[in-house]
């Protein structure tokens, strides 16, 4: 496959960046998308020019580290799948890709395609967790859990953090990934106790970062796990409950 | 050198219980005194680090991703196993035990495994406990599946993401001791060298992965929590991110590495496509539950497999295991798989690869039962193959997957340094020279939640009240001058070569020559051509930018600088012992029908490796093994 790509290339935060148009001649269908950047990187070393930094780690579609706006959309064309998990197959023969960075406020980029996506951390620091101490745990059948709550809660706990909801919503909001570790945990019989605090704490951590949600549901196309955007309504009906 | 693994005495049932009364206690006001580093957040260091977090130390965790929440573990697809007897089919902690000292070959640490069988019963509780949703029966009790050919159904799991889910728990544990200033989180951190003063871990140099600054962090005890070294073989179904450099840095130091040869070959992966590919892609074993794997009887049968009739297949487990069959242990499959493509039965991409066939279990059960089971797996096969599983068989190939061997370590989990403990994967001890499918996410919880907070407190207990080591002693800048030193030469080689190209090369030796099986002289040869490449790397590696900033190409030529050294210890070690063990299969030594060929009388210990300078001989030590409960015998599966 031949392929034209336009890559932003950024030194730094506080550099300006830009877009660097790449040819590739041989790609090949069955690569994966950042095999085919890989690919690209060896031959951008060999010619004694700096490789494009990207984020990537698993490979698999699960620890949520890769992730690029492909010709405008979040992971690209495929969906339900993350940007690791993309291939050439998908593209046609001769086709220009444009590649970006995430965009968003809150996720300054620090190099090339590589952005800082610590407000996730911080949110989950706020209350997404279920205050309990190794050791003190009750035997596990103790409480039954119907398979169906069992499976919602799975439905949200899929999350992978990548970030796609936040570059994809014209408002920069997290609400889709907030939600999600909300509703995985506020559906849960463990979850219970510390439900109102948690979604209060959260929700306002999140609003210190991000945009507001005005229902666009772009982030729920492009989510590589296909997080429902019913969690947000989930997480607004508890948020409000909590604050009458 | 005498290597004491400090097993408590008594019958092995009774040995944790009583070593637990016997340590000694830290204060609870005393604790916040004490500084604890743990660097790696995957599930055994996040688990550590909040478990610490909780008990009251200061610590300080490290991860080289962006987020404590993305560490490999995440990546583990089928389940955590757990002695609960839930189905009541006869599953107990002793029975735990004995099939992980047996699925091991007897060459793992009965005490050792005997308490990480004991506590797998409390890591479903805290997993639970945190909000883990595991699979459940429709009365809203806790589901359990047979996985990896063991009898009893003792595996916990929630779709096919259990290493996941298990992950998040410990992130959202160590996220609440973030909140509550009791963990201080560093990401995008690497570390690069092991700080030792007077004999003693007392702290770590680092690299920031952005900004490039190198500094010392100093703490009372230093446990390493990164992970194994499949990525030597370059391919594997390793994050890309994973590396030994922490590890063999510390062995570097002085720490022991155990068993290096003991690596294991994952039996069900997603072939090799091109000379592109970065990496391998696991499939759940879970998948031989139902899943028929046969080649081709005719040899090089370029038929589609739809169009070979049942007569032409050979179901070579099945045939040669009629027992086991398609659920016989990781490294019979992977080597029964190796043996058929050798003899040109193999099928797709350069004839390594094998099917994996569902028509049956769809015929038998139903597609939407499959779907339901492994709906997921078959949606990834078919987005990285283009292949629908559905109506035509998976391929699949062996891959370089865990790996057993890893610093040595004690009953206590520290290694041959004082005060630097190692945990998890890391480490060498559970496994023996084979680990069980779902047992790596049960050790990882069972080190980090259950054993190490425990054993830690013993040792920080005897240091109380001595002088701490700050940041900034003689010691710490030492090192740090060194770390400096060895990227500036990194950074100043002049060659053409691409880190990648030559960790390729690297990786191609160790698979050909130390992988599914080994020789003497395939294993000498490797020896030769590892050390001749490593001279040539440091020649012609070319390292493009500056240390001042993110470099990812620098990032990966530290740590391919470390497999090369690692590499031939991983070698020496597998021509060392003249026996075939689990994973590590030597051809001199098998049973006429090819099966592993164990010597008891002359193999039954750990090797444990001290480092012997830069281009010196490493030097071999030996802890024996002994056998008081499970009395050794020849694995069949037949």
């Amino acid at each position: 496959m031949r392929l034209t790509l336009h890559v932003w290339r950024q030194k730094n935060h506080d550099a300006q960046g830009r877009f660097v148009t790449y040819s590739m001649a041989d790609a090949s269908p069955a690569m994966s998308f950042l095999e085919l950047l890989d690919v690209l990187n060896e031959q951008l070393t060999e010619r004694g020019e700096e490789p494009i930094a990207f984020e990537h780690d698993c490979r698999e579609g699960i620890c949520g580290s890769c992730g690029v706006m492909i010709n405008g959309r979040a992971h690209g064309p495929e969906k339900g799948t993350a940007t690791c998990q993309l291939h050439m197959r998908k593209f046609k023969d001769g086709e220009v890709i444009r590649v970006e960075p995430w965009r968003s406020k809150a996720f300054p980029v620090i190099k090339d395609l590589v952005v800082d996506r610590a407000p996730f951390d911080k949110i989950v620091q706020a209350g997404g967790f279920i205050s309990v101490n190794a050791g003190g745990a009750p035997e596990a059948n103790l409480i039954p859990i119907p398979k169906p709550t069992a499976e919602k809660a799975m439905d949200a706990a899929e999350c992978i953090g990548c970030g796609a909801c936040v570059a994809q919503c014209p408002n920069g909001a997290a609400q889709l990934f907030t939600a999600a570790k909300v509703s995985h945990l506020a559906l849960l019989p463990q979850g219970q106790p510390e439900r109102t605090r948690r979604v209060q704490k959260m929700v306002d951590e999140m609003e210190s970062y991000f945009g507001s949600c005005t229902n666009f549901q772009e982030c729920e196309a492009v989510c590589p796990k296909g997080i429902s955007i019913e969690f947000i309504a989930r997480m607004n009906r508890d948020y409000l409950r909590g604050s009458i | 050198m005498i290597l004491d693994p400090k097993i408590p005495s008594g019958p092995v049932e009774g040995k944790w219980d009583r070593h637990r009364f016997e340590m000694k206690l830290v204060n609870p006001a005393n604790k916040r005194r004490f500084d604890v580093i743990v660097v790696g957040s995957g599930l055994a260091g996040g688990s550590a680090a909040a478990t610490l977090a909780e008990l009251g130390y200061q610590v300080q965790c490290f991860c080289y991703q962006d987020s404590a929440r993305r560490a490999h573990s995440i990546a583990a697809q089928g389940g955590i196993n757990a002695a609960k007897n839930y189905q009541n089919d006869g599953d107990s902690i002793w029975r735990l035990f004995y099939d992980t000292v047996k699925g091991g070959d007897f060459r793992s640490r009965e005490a050792n495994v005997h308490r990480l069988a004991q506590v797998s019963v409390n890591i479903i509780d805290q997993c639970v406990a945190q909000g883990v949703p595991f699979a459940r029966e429709y009365g809203g009790m806790l589901d359990n599946r047979s996985f990896g050919g063991a009898q009893v159904s003792r595996t916990f799991y929630a779709r096919g993401q259990t290493g996941q889910q298990l992950m998040l728990g410990t992130y959202q544990a160590l996220s609440r001791q973030v909140a509550a200033g009791k963990v201080q989180m560093v990401p995008r951190t690497e570390m690069l060298d092991l700080v030792v003063i007077g004999g003693r871990a007392r702290g770590i140099v680092t690299r920031d992965m952005v900004s490039g600054e190198i500094r010392s962090w100093s703490a009372d005890a230093v446990v390493l929590a990164t992970g194994g070294y499949s990525n030597v073989f370059f391919l594997s179904t390793n994050a890309t991110g994973c590396n030994a450099t922490a590890i063999w840095r510390a062995h570097r130091r002085g720490a022991l590495f155990a068993n290096p040869c003991y690596t294991q070959i994952h039996p069900t992966c997603i072939p090799q496509h091109g000379d592109y590919q970065s990496k391998l892609t696991l499939m759940s074993e879970s998948l031989r539950n139902d899943g028929r794997i046969w080649v081709p009887i005719k040899q090089g049968d370029a038929r589609i497999a739809t169009e070979i009739p049942e007569t032409e297949r050979d179901y070579y487990l099945e045939r040669r295991y009629p027992a086991c069959g398609n659920l016989v242990p990781r490294d019979i499959a992977s080597r029964a798989a190796k043996i058929v493509c050798d003899d040109g039965k193999g099928v797709g991409h350069g004839g390594r690869g094998v099917y994996l066939d569902f028509s049956d279990a769809i015929q038998r059960l139903g597609r939407p039962a499959i779907e339901q089971k492994y709906g997921n797996l078959f949606e990834m096969y078919e987005r990285i193959t283009g292949e629908n599983p559905y109506e035509v068989p998976m391929r699949i190939y062996p891959a370089p997957h865990y790996t057993m061997g890893g610093l040595w370590v004690d009953y206590n989990l520290m290694s041959t340094i004082e005060g630097l403990y190692v945990i998890g994967e890391a480490n060498f001890s559970d496994h023996g020279a084979n680990r069980l499918g779902a047992s790596a996410l049960m050790q990882g919880l069972a080190d980090g939640y259950f054993v190490l907070p425990y054993t830690i407190g013993d040792y920080l207990a005897r240091h109380m009240g001595e002088e701490r080591i700050a940041a900034d002693h003689a010691g710490c800048r030492e090192v740090e001058q060194e770390v400096s030193e060895r990227i500036q030469r990194l950074l100043s080689t002049t060659g053409k070569r691409t880190v990648d190209s030559l960790h390729r090369e690297l990786g191609h030796i160790c698979w050909e020559q130390c992988g599914m099986s080994r020789n003497a002289h395939g294993l000498q040869e490797a020896i030769g051509q590892i050390q001749a490449l490593r001279e040539e790397y440091w020649d012609s590696v070319t390292v493009p930018g500056s240390g001042e900033e993110l470099n990812q190409s620098l990032e990966k030529a530290g740590r391919v600088a470390d497999y090369f050294e690692l590499a031939e210890l991983m070698c020496r070690d597998a021509l060392h012992r003249e026996e075939s063990c689990g994973t590590h299969f030597r051809e001199e030594y098998q049973t006429p029908e090819g099966e592993a060929l164990r010597d008891d009388k002359h193999y039954s210990y750990v090797a444990a490796w001290e480092f012997g300078g830069s281009g010196g001989e490493p030097v071999l030590h030996k802890e024996p093994l002994e056998f008081d409960n499970v009395p050794p015998t020849q694995r069949s599966y037949k």
